[in-house]
């Protein structure tokens, strides 16, 4: 297991110097002179001159690469030109909300697309598969901040059921004693019922629109692998045996469906993570994404860098556990490494 | 497969007799009535690309404040906005920029991913290990997150839209090259061809690329829905298209403020006109697979 974990581990090094190679190409060797922007639009050419010896942009690009990274090391992600704050803060007292908000979506999501693709593979052409396909393939098209307004119209305007789309919480609630950063759990470690529900009823609609989202390619794995390994000989041998279907389908089948399913969330987590911009606009909500996207149309480039950077580790950081997770799982994987 | 990727005639296999062709697709859409319903709408969507400014009944950024918010009636389909504008010309008007946008960005990554691809499955050591290192490099960011911070650095143009959807889309569009060239690297045509005296680059551009054609288009079919909701997301987090200009993702953001207060129609009909292309490409993508996938054939 550890040879795996660290064999995994090398690979991710050179994706991280890509990562941060790209970042630092995002904002350096693009067309635009970054000290005239830095200066703003008042600054005569002295100005100018002297902010970009000041950002040290005179010097030849490897250098400033490597005075980039030396930042990278000491976690200075720069300062937003609008708020004033170091980004690194900003980023790390928002990320909560967005981890939890994703996390909740792909938990919500998993819980209805498994048990959909497994139902479907089960009773191959039945409505149950039927239904499965639609999903799947409207679940695609949809555009995401288009689901999430489709159901604030209904839950919110039309039935009255949700709490207005704005933020983690309800005004009249302050926030639980920041134990994890996630709403629901803290408010549970503090026994306090009442902010939960409240967190939850805010919680409800954004991650039921990341679920619509992500349900399609889950489901779909989820089916096309289970059809797959019913079909396979030791499922033909267990039933053969006179094991009940339950325990087949559970115990025999779905264990070794799951591995293919696994791998998909890969995927998976690159469209949420994505996705979750859009939705943290469409519901007010105070994450990461949100922020980037106040900073781009104010032109405040250090947060949208700082924002770009971090999703990008995430992303590295959930595939490494993704295949660790798949090492556990299945037990050849370990075996190979 | 082999038998068709082995044969001496090498492209001309891209020119099968029209008819079988016809004949073939027939046998498709019979089999699978959505996808005939889906190239109906494409047709559609194409018509409202070509001639919708030309035929919308209003002028889609004349504003008229005294019918603003109006719900839809006879006079305004779809209704109209905060300003009074006619929603239904916008959505049809709109059509052009997200179609060009789509298509544009896809075929400047079919021009880049497919040609990174066949070098790197066609030639093999260091092409393909600089080829595979950019587009993971590529893949180890999400990609919408990218897009944003290419939009944000080359700075906030329909132009740098196309792009940073062309460049997210790269990694697919190579893998797909690069596996189909990379099995046809020695086939029979390939050795004929060298053999008579042709060279690497005319052999990558006149006997690999007819021959993966096929398969590279249905790999447009199928990301153009993703480039027009990729597209239509960064507008609509403020990236790009500029208002009044009409565009999709655009118009369900200037509606997403008034869903609350219950005047659905701003942004319920540019969203479904969304919803409707992207569908669309994405059935018509499966029904192309269909098509060309030669295991379907019977």
């Amino acid at each position: 297991m550890l040879a795996l974990i660290s064999k995994r581990m090398m690979l991710v090094i050179p994706n991280l110097i890509g990562v941060v190679i790209i970042t630092f190409l995002l904002t350096r060797a693009l067309p635009g002179d970054p000290a005239a922007y830095f200066a703003g639009p008042a600054a005569d050419k002295q100005a100018i001159e002297q902010i970009r010896v000041k950002l040290g942009l005179d010097k030849p690009l490897i250098v400033q690469f490597g005075s980039y990274v030396a930042d990278l090391g000491h976690l200075n992600l720069g300062t937003s030109l609008t708020t004033g704050q170091p980004v690194l803060t900003e980023l790390k007292n928002r990320l909560p909300a967005s981890a939890e908000l994703t996390l909740f979506g792909l938990i919500l999501s998993m819980a209805i697309a498994v048990p959909l693709g497994i139902l479907a593979a089960v009773k191959q052409g039945s409505w149950i598969d039927h239904t499965c396909r639609v999903v799947a393939t409207a679940g695609v098209s949809l555009p995401v901040f288009f689901t999430g307004l489709l159901l604030v119209y209904v839950f919110y305007f039309l039935l009255g059921w949700s709490p207005a789309p704005l933020g983690r919480l309800d005004v009249f609630f302050s926030p639980p004693p920041q134990i994890t950063g996630f709403y629901l759990i803290d408010s549970l470690l503090n026994r306090d019922l009442a902010t939960f529900r409240a967190a939850l009823s805010q919680l409800l609609l954004p991650g039921l629109t990341l679920c619509v989202f992500s349900l399609a390619p889950i489901a779909r794995m989820t089916r096309a692998s289970m059809l797959a390994v019913l079909a396979s000989d030791f499922v033909r041998t267990a039933r053969a045996s006179g094991l009940d279907s339950r325990t087949v389908i559970l115990t025999y089948a779905f264990r070794n469906a799951m591995l293919p399913v696994v791998t998909t969330l890969g995927m998976v987590f690159s469209f949420l993570l994505g996705a979750n911009v859009l939705v943290e606009k469409v519901f007010a909500w105070p994450g990461i994404g949100s922020y980037a996207v106040e900073a781009l149309i104010s032109s405040d480039f250090a947060p949208v860098q700082g924002f770009v950077l971090t999703m990008a580790i995430l992303y590295v950081v959930l595939n490494l556990i993704i295949d660790v997770l798949y090492g556990v799982i299945d037990p050849r994987v370990r075996l190979e490494a | 497969m082999t038998d068709i990727l082995l044969s001496p005639q090498g492209p001309a296999v891209a020119k099968a007799p029209s008819n079988s062709i016809f004949r073939h697709a027939r046998y498709v859409i019979a089999e699978n009535p959505i996808t005939g319903i889906a190239f109906g709408l494409f047709i559609l969507i194409a018509l409202c690309a070509l001639i919708g400014p030309y035929i919308v009944p209003h002028d889609p950024l004349a504003s008229d404040t005294s019918a603003a918010l109006a719900a839809p009636s006879l006079k305004h389909w779809f209704g109209t906005d905060q300003l009074g504008r006619d929603i239904f010309s916008r959505v049809i008007v709109a059509t052009r920029l997200d179609f060009t946008i789509a298509i544009t960005s896809v075929v400047l990554v079919f021009a880049m991913g497919g040609f990174a691809g066949i070098a790197a499955g066609f030639f093999g050591g260091w092409t393909d290990r600089i080829v595979g290192r950019i587009s993971d490099t590529i893949m180890a960011f999400p990609l919408f997150v990218l897009a944003m911070g290419i939009v944000a650095a080359l700075g906030n143009t329909v132009t740098n839209i196309v792009l940073a959807t062309a460049i997210i889309n790269f990694p697919l569009y190579v893998r797909v090259a690069r596996a189909e060239a990379n099995v046809r690297r020695d086939a029979g045509f390939v050795q004929a061809a060298r053999l008579s005296g042709n060279g690497d680059f005319r052999i990558l551009l006149m006997h690999i690329l007819p021959n993966i054609m096929p398969i590279m288009m249905v790999q447009i079919s199928l990301t153009m829905g993703y480039a027009i909701l990729n597209a239509a997301g960064l507008s609509f987090i403020g990236l790009g298209v500029r208002p009044p200009t009409p565009e999709w993702g655009i118009m369900v953001a200037e509606g997403a403020g008034n869903i609350i207060s219950g005047e659905w129609w701003i942004a319920l009909f540019p969203g479904a006109a969304l919803m409707i292309a992207v569908f669309c490409f994405n059935l018509l993508g499966d029904g192309l697979r269909d098509l060309v996938d030669p295991q379907r054939r019977t």
